[in-house]
């Protein structure tokens, strides 16, 4: 990602937030936005229905650092390492952090496929703005 | 002390209505043995049974007959779903709630490409009638009532179960039970939507005349605030936007020819029972008077079950929590009693797993026993309203019936005098979904900030063992789904198919005419829900919110 020119001060981190599949439970996906945008992230709000290659494009398009995907429908196992996928083929290295209701014997499956990090039911705003900051700490290339 | 909203009470006519109810065969004493009337209060308060509903529908409540304990199931292929429904018959369920999985909730069939991973995940799927005819095999639809939770397709599937009771040579009046078709609360909460407001409320209101003619016992709308509260609303905003939803399809049932007491007696309602006790009771109270008075002065019913609002209740999934899920046991207790003393006509309790997946069996079995508990032991079903005349509860119901007549002012402004188009307006300029979000994130908020405790989560977290077991779904059941599809395909006859979509496109053009002839027609000759969709949306076109966080 660029750096302002001649600034100290880093641009904010641009987090792509969507709904895979047909899932429309967005209530979490929007509260994850405002959390966000309230700690001074970019958010470019994609929302409901998102394909993986949908996803891959938007990233592309608007230079985003992080993508977030929700889920509630039980699909993360599916969907989820699809994103990953989706973003690998087009060349892309941006970490993916999976929330909604994801059980915990799930979590080491989707991090073996490539997931960053998992925000569970009750996440807290910190654990939310943390595991972004970290995943995109963590992505190759920054 | 109570306060008067209508007529005054006519005590002598309580007295005849409670007289020629049925009485459950029981004591209605304390458990020491203290005889309890059927209601107290003042000699001028509001009698449950009248006018204007605050204090319940019925003179008797459940003295005559307890709720329906009505548990939401389905997942899996319909032979899983099915079996479920046994189980719960079995152990004293005395209704069936369909779930259908998220593929069939929007139209769609399993080999559908955006369909994949969510086959069987959430509910069950349904392709076509045969799946239909899988899900109720054993069951005698003449003699459950049967609750269906789909919204966009809820006409298709609708014709699905009409052409199951007709095969099984069940006559179409004795069908009996619920489908939501609630679509306008998807554009505001849910999401669950194919085409735009307006032919999706075509569609709602053919199944209204439909049902109206054919299906004297089926409730053919849901109209349903709890996924409004689920998504984040208050309170105040579930009531609020549900009733303005209701009256809108009042409104559009009209419009379409048919006479308010014709069709209202059977709308049927379902709300949320979060966790804030006393709110939701009045929540529930307000409800029924606010209902009552808009529909006699507004929309001129005369016959009186036109005004009453019957509901059905869910606990609150959002108040669950995946930290020591043990205690969702606890919340779904009091979450249900509050339903109990709003005066619901049915209940679903939550399982303490579902923050988690979907229920285990165990979880689910544990659910249906909470609300026996409530009914067995608890002795709250002994007397009606027990919290009328309560002056905490009587100014919520009053605080709440204040803030939900402002929200309709705002609607009928927006839509010039008519709920309807204000609905149609408010969904159009995504003022719904602002309200609710920023609902939802001031609660967020108040948890971040430790105003708001939930145990577990932002406070007293000692104690989590990770033990909690949880259901799997089968990733098989997919392919099982697809190779009966692929099987369904194979065996019908591709002509009658093709006539059968010709026809629903040709007369989706025609907004005059009713669909569910033609929709009953396909599910006979074996046309999947998918198949169905996209005729229909080759005329109506598609939805597409837009996008603001």
């Amino acid at each position: 990602m660029a750096m302002p020119a001649g600034g100290t001060t880093p641009a904010p981190l641009r987090v792509l937030l969507a709904k895979v599949g047909l899932d429309g439970h967005d209530r979490g996906l929007r509260v994850v936005a405002r959390i966000l945008r309230d700690n001074g992230f970019e958010i470019v709000f994609a929302g409901l229905r998102q394909t993986p290659e949908a996803i891959a494009a938007a990233v592309i398009q608007e230079d985003v650092d992080v993508v977030g995907v929700s889920m509630h429908n039980g699909a993360h196992l599916t969907l989820a390492p699809l994103v990953v996928r989706a973003l690998r083929a087009t060349g892309l290295d941006t970490p993916v952090v999976v929330g909604g209701i994801v059980p915990e014997v799930d979590v080491p499956k989707l991090r073996a496929q490539g997931i960053a990090a998992v925000l569970g039911p009750g996440a807290s705003n910190e654990q939310v703005v943390a595991s972004v900051r970290g995943a995109a700490a963590q992505a190759p290339g920054r | 002390m109570p306060k008067y909203h209508g007529p005054m009470a006519d005590r002598r006519r309580w007295q005849e209505d409670l007289d020629g109810a049925p009485s459950r065969d029981i004591p209605f004493e304390t458990m020491s043995g203290i005889p309890l009337q059927p209601v107290y209060g003042p000699d001028d308060a509001e009698l449950p049974g009248q006018w204007p509903y605050t204090r319940g529908l019925f003179a008797s409540m459940y003295r005559s007959r307890l709720w329906t304990m009505r548990q939401f199931a389905g997942f899996g292929t319909a032979e899983d779903t099915n079996g479920r429904f046994k189980e719960l018959l079995r152990s004293g369920g005395t209704g069936l709630s369909t779930a259908f999985d998220m593929p069939t909730l929007l139209g769609r069939d399993s080999d559908d490409p955006l369909a994949r991973g969510e086959v069987g995940r959430a509910g069950v799927a349904v392709d076509s009638l045969a799946d239909m005819e899988t899900l109720f095999a054993g069951i005698d639809l003449g003699s459950v009532t049967t609750s269906m939770t789909i919204n966009s397709p809820a006409a298709t599937v609708m014709a699905m179960y009409v052409a199951v009771g007709d095969k099984a040579g069940v006559g179409r009046e004795r069908l009996g039970g619920t489908i939501q078709n609630d679509i306008l609360k998807e554009y505001q909460a849910q999401k669950e939507y194919v085409f735009p407001p307006r032919p999706s409320v075509r569609l709602v209101t053919d199944l209204v005349r439909f049902a109206t003619a054919e299906l004297p016992r089926w409730h053919p709308v849901s109209i349903s605030g709890y996924h409004i509260r689920e998504a984040g609303s208050t309170a105040a905003q579930e009531l609020a936007f549900t009733l303005a939803n209701g009256f809108a399809y009042v409104e559009a049932g009209m419009a379409a020819g048919l006479d308010v007491d014709e069709f209202a007696p059977r709308l049927s309602f379902f709300f949320n029972a979060h966790i804030d006790f006393f709110e939701e009771i009045a929540k529930y109270r307000a409800a029924r008077r606010l209902y009552a008075r808009w529909m006699r002065d507004r929309y001129g019913a005369a016959d009186p079950r036109s005004c009453m609002l019957r509901f059905h209740t869910q606990t609150a999934g959002v108040s669950l929590t995946a930290q020591q899920p043990e205690l969702n046991l606890a919340r779904v207790a009091i979450e249900a009693l509050a339903g109990v003393l709003g005066g619901t006509q049915s209940l679903h309790t939550d399982s303490y797993d579902e923050a988690l997946a979907l229920p285990t069996e165990k979880a689910a079995r544990l659910a249906l026993r909470t609300q026996q508990v409530i009914a067995q032991e608890t002795g709250v079903v002994h007397v009606a309203d027990p919290l009328g005349g309560s002056w905490l509860v009587e100014e919520l119901t009053d605080e709440l019936e204040r803030q939900a007549e402002a929200i309709f002012a705002h609607l009928l402004e927006c839509g010039r005098g008519s709920m309807l188009e204000g609905v149609f307006a408010s969904i159009e300029d995504g003022w719904f979904c602002g309200e609710i979000a920023d609902a939802s994130y001031r609660f967020q908020s108040k948890l971040a900030a430790g105003d708001w405790i939930q145990v577990g989560v932002n406070g007293y977290t000692d104690g989590e063992d990770g033990q909690t077991p949880i259901l799997s779904i089968d990733p098989a059941v997919e392919n099982r789904q697809l190779d009966k599809l692929a099987r369904v395909k194979q065996a019908r006859d591709d002509d009658a198919v093709r006539r059968c979509l010709q026809r629903i496109s040709t007369e989706a053009a025609d907004p005059t005419v009713n669909l569910m002839p033609a929709l009953i027609e396909a599910a006979n000759a074996y046309v999947t829900v998918g198949e169905t969709t996209a005729a229909m949306e080759s005329v109506f076109g598609t939805w597409v919110e837009r996008s603001v966080a």
